[in-house]
């Protein structure tokens, strides 16, 4: 029990650290591709300007998410070794598809988006922007699959019994095709797309706010309320779609989303609340009745599998889930609000006087990133007591020769790695906006002062 | 027809062999790849001056990400082919693998904010880390091979009964060692090829030294293995035709010093690539049909039969193989083309 707790805190913190970055590479890896498509269109220097300023922002997440990453593909052997064994067959092709796949194709031409301004021609770098790009969510697409699979296995039947049983594939495409990838993986890639986006926004409207960079911030600022706008409502349209594949496959997950305990009646709405469990209602809640099953069947009188539908011992623990999953919703809501209202007053023209608003802006980008890690939460605790739905318990998918002692080694040095590595992006991300886009006659004069020394 | 044991030289092109030796490609991808970027590593603290440090980690700059690609990659198909493998191997070898992570943390946080804060103490703090980082990551994967040459206690579940402790003995410490110095061997080699003037006066005089590290520590491991684990040259013995990778081997060190005195220094890191590869080939050899060999209870070792994931999987695995390598050569060779010749600092350089 002890290493059961232990290995899921583990795996708990180092996949949340890790996945503040990726999303920002993938948000960051479309804005990079408008802004340079932008420049080969128009040939205006301010967009080169700013490919510049934000690829240096996005080589800093990208090698702290490959820093990161590799730790998680350890883990799954390290520390879930019977999980990897009996799903080694179907969930280790997802993985070495998106090494070769998406690794390769992201990093070699990450090489080229950094340092090959003066090695290849404009043409060939947006190209390899592109690609940066498409890789990025390349890897998305593997590692959602392989996920979604631990959510809604198709496609695979078990062979043996006991400790011995294992998934088999059966099928590739229903694997890579199975119920939840398509939804889970365009509302993760949307999420993503929402990390970035409102990344450029809030440093956008930080020099808009402190009168610095102007034109620079102001361009960025549009891109990037673009972006977001699409996103979320994109977001909206997955999320909803997501929860309604959730209650045909996992009905026990979303019966916790909105802690729905009696089978037979109609499910309203929560706002907000706080679930007790033991007394199996929600307190200080505000619910809009059948609103649940409207949303799923659209029909408000339609009954809604509850949790009382479990046996207790499979059931998610309900007020994380719960808790978790509204603020996510309440998040992407407002992220719509702000971002919609960002383009009203763009049309206006009054978008770059409004100050409060400049202020919300800089504060938004935290908004996409808890929304983030809370809805993976809401969707991995919401999948308990089972790491594999319906087929291996989380209990039962453990290292059986790691000890706790083990565990508790390197969780700590997990704990003050990953500080310190926080520490020294935070630093670093804030020495760079500060530090700010080159100026456009220092990028001339930078330009000529390396002709002259490769002259030399 | 199948392989049942080392008495018997039966061979089978299987799906199994054959994901026996693309992983063993892999990894010699990443040897030969990610080995010179560690023996940069390495040998980074041997030089003082910050433009000359800055010179060692841009001659790394573009590639050392896509080269450890190829170790993310192995262990991705490792998972997917040999699952048993992975999992006995990631959970056994647990606290040397956490150690080894750390260190992969470590290396690529430096590279990457090393050269982002003018402050000398900044700089220097990420030198260290840098260096000490590359040189724990070649050696505890030069430790993990030497378990695999020893064998490591297995149950007939599959599990490792051993301790971190266990896995370090005079013997994989050896070839720790060795693994090292073939890293820094390796990296001096590249240097020469990418850098100039007297930094590269200085590179070259490491190629020779490093070479008889390698040579003193490769002959030390070889004789050990003879001695201690002569089931490692059963297959010699059958097939002495196998021989003649162990001969080619020392062919293509014993070249390096001529190519580097002749300028070739292309030629050069080419025959280093040829002696990881023959290295590895020869581990391969003594190995196989197991992955995981099971010392003190052979019965229990991991194949590439007990171990492996389904035919149909092995299948599926081959063809995303087939369609994934023409694209992952096509850009490790533009990359190298793109950045080929002597590091120049600009701009955007670490």
């Amino acid at each position: 029990m002890e290493t059961e707790i232990l290995a899921r805190l583990q795996f708990a913190f180092t996949i949340a650290f890790h996945y503040i970055y990726p999303p920002l590479s993938i948000g960051l890896g479309v804005i990079l591709v408008i802004m340079e498509g932008m420049y080969l269109k128009t040939g205006n220097k301010l967009y080169e300007r700013m490919t510049k300023f934000w690829v240096k922002i996005f080589t800093l997440t990208f090698a702290l998410g490959v820093a990161t990453g590799i730790v998680m593909e350890f883990e799954f052997g390290t520390n879930w070794s019977t999980y990897s064994r009996y799903v080694g067959d179907v969930f280790g092709s997802a993985l070495a598809a998106e090494g070769i796949f998406a690794f390769f194709l992201e990093s070699g031409f990450l090489a080229i988006l950094v340092f090959g301004w003066d090695k290849v021609s404009p043409k060939v770098h947006f190209f390899s922007t592109i690609m940066v790009s498409l890789g990025s969510m390349m890897s998305a697409v593997w590692i959602v699959v392989a996920n979604s699979w631990q959510q809604t296995p198709a496609g695979y039947h078990i062979v043996g019994e006991g400790i011995n049983a294992r998934a088999e594939i059966t099928d590739f495409w229903a694997m890579v095709f199975n119920p939840s990838s398509v939804d889970r993986l365009s509302h993760t890639i949307s999420g993503a797309w929402l990390a970035g986006a409102f990344l450029v926004i809030s440093v956008s409207a930080y020099y808009i706010y402190k009168n610095r960079h102007l034109d620079f911030a102001k361009a960025s600022l549009k891109i990037g309320l673009i972006v977001a706008a699409c996103a979320s409502l994109f977001q909206l349209y997955t999320g909803h779609s997501s929860a309604v594949g959730v209650s045909e496959n996992q009905p026990a997950k979303l019966a916790a989303y909105e802690a729905h305990f009696d089978s037979s009646s109609p499910a309203p709405l929560y706002l907000f609340g706080w679930v007790n469990e033991d007394e199996q209602e929600v307190k200080f809640g505000i619910a809009i009745p059948g609103m649940l099953s409207y949303l799923i069947y659209g029909d408000t009188e339609k009954p809604v599998t509850g949790l009382n539908s479990f046996p207790e011992d499979l059931r998610p623990p309900v007020n994380l889930v719960f808790q978790t999953y509204h603020l996510m919703v309440a998040i992407g809501f407002s992220l719509i609000g702000i971002s919609l209202l960002g383009l009203f007053f763009w049309w206006r023209g009054t978008l770059f006087n409004k100050k409060w608003l400049l202020i919300v802006f800089i504060f938004s980008v935290l908004g996409p990133q808890i929304a983030n890690q809370i809805g993976w939460i809401s969707a991995e605790v919401g999948r308990q007591p089972w790491i594999v739905y319906g087929l291996l318990k989380t209990s039962e998918g453990l290292s059986k020769v790691v000890t706790a002692n083990q565990i508790i080694f390197s969780l700590v040095l997990f704990a003050i790695i990953y500080a310190l590595l926080f520490v020294l992006f935070i630093y670093l991300l804030n020495e760079k906006i500060q530090h700010g886009p080159e100026e456009p006659d220092t990028i001339q004069s930078e330009y000529e002062h390396q002709k002259l020394v490769i002259g030399k | 027809m199948t392989y049942k044991g080392k008495e018997t030289m039966e061979f089978t092109f299987d799906l199994n062999t054959i994901w026996f030796i693309l992983i063993g490609v892999l990894l010699a991808g990443y040897a030969i790849l990610d080995g010179f970027d560690l023996g940069v590593g390495a040998l980074h603290l041997f030089v003082k001056d910050d433009t000359e440090r800055r010179i060692l980690i841009n001659s790394i700059g573009p590639v050392w990400d896509g080269n450890e690609v190829w170790l993310v990659t192995g262990g991705g198909a490792l998972f997917a082919a040999f699952p048993h493998v992975y999992a006995t191997v990631f959970s056994g070898f647990y606290t040397a693998f956490m150690l080894l992570l750390f260190g992969l943390i470590f290396r690529a946080v430096a590279i990457d904010f090393r050269s982002k804060r003018p402050s000398k103490k900044w700089r220097q703090t990420w030198d260290v880390a840098f260096s000490i980082a590359s040189i724990v990551i070649a050696f505890l994967m030069g430790v993990a091979l030497g378990n695999i040459v020893t064998g490591i206690p297995l149950t007939p579940e599959k599990e490792f009964y051993g301790s971190f402790f266990s896995l370090l003995t005079p013997y994989t410490v050896l070839v720790g060692l060795t693994t090292v110095s073939l890293f820094m061997m390796h990296g001096a080699i590249y240097l020469v090829m990418k850098t100039e003037g007297s930094l590269q006066d200085k590179v070259r005089g490491w190629v020779n030294n490093t070479i008889i590290f390698f040579v003193i520590c490769y002959v030390t491991a070889t004789m050990a293995t003879l001695i201690y684990y002569p089931h490692m040259v059963d297959h010699f013995k059958a097939e002495p035709v196998l021989f003649l990778v162990a001969v080619l081997n020392m062919l293509a060190v014993a070249n390096i010093p001529r190519e580097i005195h002749n300028g070739n220094e292309f030629k050069a890191f080419l025959s280093s690539c040829a002696s990881i590869i023959a290295l590895l080939a020869l581990f391969a050899i003594g190995l196989f049909p197991n992955i995981v060999y099971s010392f003190p209870n052979p019965e229990n070792s991991l194949t590439i039969y007990n171990a492996a994931s389904s035919q149909k999987t092995l299948g599926i695995m081959l063809t995303i193989a087939i369609i994934g390598i023409p694209f992952v050569l096509a850009y490790t060779i533009s990359i190298y083309w793109i950045f080929r010749g002597k590091v120049k600092i600009d701009s955007m350089s670490y």
